[in-house]
């Protein structure tokens, strides 16, 4: 589903990203793991077309196609879903106002007719008792004014009403409590099938304990310095990234 | 053109007019034959270059070649047909297009005229009281070819079920032609209304100028809602004053739509006069091509205790040019004076831009006063965001337009009036659906 190959990107003419493969077929999950700084999360923005990012080398197909040849909007209408890791306020559009916009955008790109508007409702309002929220929800501005918790719960509550093929979660897991990091945890896995793949990039091992990879990557200074299956995330915990990196981390 | 304004004054009509009207009307003339119309030296009107508008007299409007129908008047109304309205026809009161049932005891909805002859002592205690002819040039003319408008009386205690509708229409044979609509509300006591008023060119081309007067009188713990919205021919030029006169702990909020005519230009002035009262007052423009659009609001903070709130919102694209002047006054025995003025520029275009001015002068010590001014262009992380959703760059950027606007549009309370001017700005933004 995605294949990423070498892949090298920069901010500022920095260069973060110094060449990245990565295989993720339908079905799986993986773990991105690393230290803070580790390009985890760069690689996250650039499979999503962050323009802040140049991509220098290498490529990425999702689905068969090239996937930075395609703008932001392209991708997610071919299913491709970023959950960021800070979420972007939109005062003035309500959370409903801009899902029905999304989901329509979406269809519309498939060649399907736009969703009855109170279909819509129907939808939006089992996805929103799906994270253990209120209707109230729907109509609040976009991410305005809400705390961190629930900026990650929207995000998670827009990838379900989205439903995309491949979702990538960039640290939803930080800053999260017990209940909150559950009620992600239950929406990612709701999406789980053979049909879908979900790249969660993590800090902490923390989130792997209620979603369980099927692969786990450890990246250091833009690159990946180890792959392995779901123990490799214990084994990290255990010993810390300095035992892969080389550098103690300061916390 | 002084002498061409002089001489259209001299052949104003004369009928059955209150004796003080004359003196009024001569007033107006004699200030504006002094004044003349303002220059760019003039500070008040240094962003705001006139053009003809400073150059030539306009020509008495006149009666439309063919007459409106209601059908007509209805592709260019606002709001529910339910409302009570007052129609005007390039200047005059329109009987048979308005819509004005008994709305209470003593409630009077009418054209100024029709109050000037029937029940001038509801008037003259009022009229030309609160923006009087020296405020600026154009009220000054304004006062000089007073003839009609709209006239509200509120007695002390009525609460209004709908809003009232003032509509000003100029059809597309005016171009040249020039209407002084002078408007009168009067609010009493513990009264609460809500009011819109509008102005409408019924085509895009024609030349006019509106230059119109709104006196409001806001009665002790009355509740008043003033929805303005300008939507004039995009050759015209509309200049307008309102001015609000507040009461010991009344509530007035305003709401400033301003989309039409080549050049606009609004003062708000509004008087604080008595303890414990509220002002809060929104605006919002959207403007593009070479559309000047100017908003000027003065808050004269003249008793303690009082507060004022002020959020004023520019879209401007291609090469539109936008000018707002804040000006907030705190007299030494206005204390605990809590002000808040705000003024926010959305740029959609390089060659767009805006003068934007606060002129806080506070001479009391114990006050909250602050302001704030931001101009800019769409950002482009919510632009990226909006985008990873699926949501093409060009409907994205419309969209996040749209919530510029949407965030101060929200703070009209009337429903059916925040609904629709809703759709106005949707329309205008081309979005199709509300958020």
């Amino acid at each position: 589903m995605l294949e990423v190959n070498s892949l090298r990107a920069t901010a500022d003419d920095k260069e973060i990203l110094k060449g990245i493969s990565l295989s993720v077929n339908a079905g799986e999950v993986h773990a991105i793991m690393g230290p803070n700084g580790s390009g985890k999360s760069t690689l996250a923005q650039v499979l999503a077309g962050h323009p802040a990012f140049v991509v220098t080398g290498g490529g990425a197909t999702f689905m068969g196609q090239d996937l930075l040849d395609m703008e932001p909007e392209e991708r997610a209408q071919a299913g491709l879903f970023l959950a960021f890791q800070y979420p972007v306020e939109i005062p003035g559009v309500s959370n409903a106002y801009f899902l029905r916009a999304a989901y329509n955008e979406i269809r519309k790109a498939r060649g399907e007719p736009e969703i009855d508007p109170m279909d819509f409702i129907d939808l939006l309002e089992e996805k929103v008792r799906m994270v253990h929220w209120g209707p109230e929800i729907m109509k609040r501005a976009v991410n305005h004014g809400f705390s961190g918790g629930e900026k990650k719960r929207n995000e998670i509550l827009q990838m379900a009403v989205l439903e995309p093929r491949l979702a990538i979660l960039d640290e939803t897991d930080s800053g999260l409590d017990i209940d909150a990091l559950k009620v992600v945890a239950e929406g990612v896995n709701s999406l789980r099938s053979p049909e879908r793949a979900i790249v969660i990039v993590t800090h902490y091992q923390r989130l792997l304990n209620y979603i369980v990879p099927d692969r786990v990557h450890v990246l250091a200074d833009g690159q990946i310095v180890r792959s392995g299956g779901k123990e490799l995330a214990l084994e990290l915990e255990a010993k810390g990234y300095e035992w892969l990196t080389g550098v103690a981390e300061v916390a | 053109m002084i002498e061409a304004y002089r001489s259209a004054f001299a052949a104003l009509p004369g009928g059955k007019l209150p004796p003080w009207l004359p003196a009024l009307r001569a007033s107006g003339m004699s200030r504006f034959a002094t004044t003349g119309p303002p220059s760019s030296r003039d500070e008040e009107w240094r962003f705001t270059p006139l053009g003809e508008l400073g150059r030539k007299a306009y020509a008495a409007a006149t009666a439309p070649e063919r007459p409106l129908t209601r059908t007509a008047v209805e592709g260019q109304s606002f709001g529910h047909p339910e409302w009570p309205a007052l129609v005007f026809v390039n200047g005059r009161f329109a009987p048979e297009l308005s819509t004005v049932a008994p709305l209470g005891d003593g409630v009077v909805t009418s054209s100024l005229a029709e109050a000037l002859a029937r029940t001038p002592a509801l008037v003259e205690p009022h009229l030309g009281r609160h923006a009087g002819p020296d405020a600026t040039p154009f009220t000054a003319l304004n006062a000089a070819f007073i003839q009609d408008g709209a006239f509200l009386h509120i007695p002390d205690g009525t609460v209004l079920a709908h809003p009232v509708l003032l509509l000003f229409l100029t059809t597309s044979d005016q171009g040249g032609r020039a209407t002084h609509p002078r408007n009168l509300i009067v609010i009493g006591a513990d009264a609460r209304v809500s009011l819109v008023e509008s102005y409408r060119g019924m085509d895009d081309a024609a030349a006019y100028f509106t230059n119109a007067v709104t006196e409001v009188v806001v009665g002790p713990r009355a509740w008043a809602e003033h929805t303005r919205i300008q939507r004039e021919s995009g050759a015209a030029s509309h200049i307008a004053f309102s001015d609000v006169s507040q009461a010991a702990q009344s509530h007035y909020r305003s709401f400033t739509l301003a989309m039409g005519a080549a050049l606009s230009r609004h003062n708000l002035h509004t008087r604080l006069g008595a303890p414990g009262t509220e002002a809060l007052l929104y605006g919002l423009s959207i403007a593009h091509r070479e559309q000047l659009v100017d908003n000027h609001t003065a808050i004269d903070h003249l008793q303690p205790d009082c507060r004022s709130w002020e959020v004023y919102k520019a879209i401007l694209d291609d090469r539109a040019r936008g000018v707002f002047n804040g000006k907030v006054y705190v007299t030494p025995e206005a204390q605990k004076t809590d002000a808040k003025q705000t003024n926010r520029t959305l740029l959609l275009s390089e060659a767009a831009r805006v003068d934007t001015k606060p002129q806080l002068e506070i001479f009391a010590d114990d006050v909250k006063c602050t302001h704030g001014a931001t101009v800019g262009y769409l950002d482009e992380l919510p632009l990226f965001y909006t985008r990873s959703r699926g949501v093409p760059a060009d409907r994205a950027k419309r969209l996040l337009t749209y919530a510029f606007a949407a965030e101060v549009l929200a703070e009209v309370t009337v429903d059916a009036v925040r609904e629709e001017l809703d759709k106005v700005v949707r329309e205008r933004l081309g979005i199709r659906e509300g958020a």
